[in-house]
């Protein structure tokens, strides 16, 4: 992610990669901001999951801030929470219909999670706090960050939950063969089933938000 | 019978915060304390239990394949459910803003309480799962579909307030410094989702062996969420699968 950072085009200002960079570490909207978290965690026991709902949030986010930036002057604000409503619904149906043409296994395993990036806290608190304020290009950057660091954590904790919980990654087995027992199996190595259920999604995301704490102090709370 | 087999389902085993994950922007921001905790906490089962029948009957008699039915036979065609999810959030916005006018109009005191935490239930991921899941389900009458909105609110609310509470202890508590706050909040509502697992031997009886429990336990909720079938399934073939290394043995 840290290659598209590096062109040399003169929209890309120090300053305007700080848009994109920041969410990613320090200012990362699941780990430090706390939103987003419903869906980075219901969907993420298969790293293939993550990554398309990464990717479907980076779209509906990016596409979305540039869409409520440009309508920014023409929305009355007693209104604007509708109208936000409104554009990252019809981008999720976009999604959701795309997924379901060219992915349907795997728009059925989301099941519900793509029709929830609408009340994703992400989406509405960018809309909200940067779109409404600044220009299409600056808002663009800021959206792709902050889906990017959203999908960043999303994309960890789905490696650890396959990798752990069955031994997988993509669906491809790594350490071999559990039945066959071939592989690490073969040195009695066990999958850990309990990594797939709900609460390890949990747990798994404490234990990272915990290091992202240890290496940054700046980041621990009081209380 | 069936109706309480349900809203005890909806409550315990397919609770909306550790079974799901819904609404766990809320849940993590305003459970602080106990007594914000208790107001959001009615707000959403207030919520609930208006949006999900009347999202019920926009899927029946709009959005399903073959609902404009009652139209004319011409219309019996017509498939909707691409516009479900515009249609809902739009259905659950407009009845917070009413629902907000409502009570401030009939109930100032409710209102004071509850004012605040409206808005914010427009955008809670509980209120707009709670009628996804309940499309998913494919209940057989509106009764059934509040109860079902109705049992998820109070879960909703139980898993709030619950939190609120152990957050408020926990401040006496020497928490190592990098898991203070979120860190900790993470770590303890997976601890109380493993405790709330074990209500999944509720509507079983729970005295079948361990292996059998799982299988009973998948049957209910395969309808309702693909993903946690996948889960459970996975779970299920690595149990089989320690089992027959015990049998090689």
């Amino acid at each position: 992610m840290a290659n598209t950072n590096q062109e040399k085009e003169p929209l890309f200002s120090k300053k305007n990669l700080g848009l994109v960079k920041d969410p990613l570490t320090d200012n990362n909207p699941v780990t430090v901001q706390v939103l987003g978290i419903c869906s980075a965690l219901a969907i993420t026991a298969e790293l293939k999951a993550s990554v398309i709902m990464a990717l479907s949030v980076v779209f509906v986010l990016g596409a979305g801030n540039v869409l409520v930036s440009l309508l920014r002057n023409a929305i009355p604000s007693s209104i604007r929470i509708i109208v936000q409503l409104v554009v990252v619904a019809a981008l999720v149906i976009i999604v959701d219909l795309t997924l379901k043409a060219y992915v349907p296994d795997l728009a059925k395993k989301l099941s519900v999670f793509v029709g929830l990036i609408i009340t994703n806290c992400i989406i509405m608190g960018r809309f909200e706090a940067f779109a409404l304020g600044n220009g299409p290009w600056k808002s663009f950057l800021d959206g792709v960050g902050n889906a990017a660091g959203y999908g960043l954590i999303l994309i960890i904790v789905g490696f650890f939950r396959e990798l752990l919980g069955s031994g997988k990654l993509f669906g491809f087995p790594v350490f071999g063969d559990p039945v066959a027992k071939t592989g690490l199996y073969a040195t009695g190595y066990e999958n850990n089933g309990f990594m797939l259920l709900a609460p390890m999604a949990l747990i798994t995301l404490g234990l990272i938000i915990g290091f992202q704490r240890s290496r940054n102090k700046n980041l621990i709370e009081t209380h | 019978m069936e109706l309480l087999q349900l809203f005890l389902k909806s409550i315990f085993i397919d609770n909306m915060v550790f079974a799901t994950f819904l609404g766990m922007c809320s849940y993590l921001a305003v459970s602080k304390k106990v007594s914000t905790a208790v107001g959001l906490g009615a707000a959403v089962i207030f919520v609930m239990l208006v949006t999900v029948p009347l999202n019920y009957l926009l899927d029946q008699y709009i959005l399903r394949p073959g609902a404009l039915v009652w139209l004319g036979e011409d219309y019996a065609d017509v498939d909707l459910s691409f516009l479900t999810f515009i249609l809902f959030i739009a259905t659950i916005a407009t009845m917070v803003q009413l629902v907000e006018m409502i009570v401030e109009k009939f109930a100032p005191a409710l209102y004071n309480s509850l004012g605040i935490f409206l808005p914010l239930i427009a955008v809670n991921c509980a209120i707009l799962g709670g009628s996804l899941f309940m499309q998913q389900k494919e209940f057989n009458n509106i009764t059934e579909a509040t109860v079902y909105g109705v049992g998820s609110g109070i879960g909703w609310f139980l898993a709030i307030v619950a939190i609120g509470a152990i957050r408020e202890k926990i401040r006496y508590s020497n928490v190592p410094p990098v898991f203070r706050g979120l860190g900790m909040t993470f770590i303890l509502t997976g601890l109380m989702a493993i405790g709330f697992m074990s209500f999944g031997g509720m509507l079983t009886g729970g005295d079948e062996a361990p292996k059998k429990e799982v299988v009973e336990n998948i049957a209910p909720t395969e309808p309702v969420e693909v993903n946690e079938v996948v889960i459970d399934s996975t779970a299920l073939e690595t149990v089989t699968d320690s089992l027959t290394q015990t049998v090689q043995e």
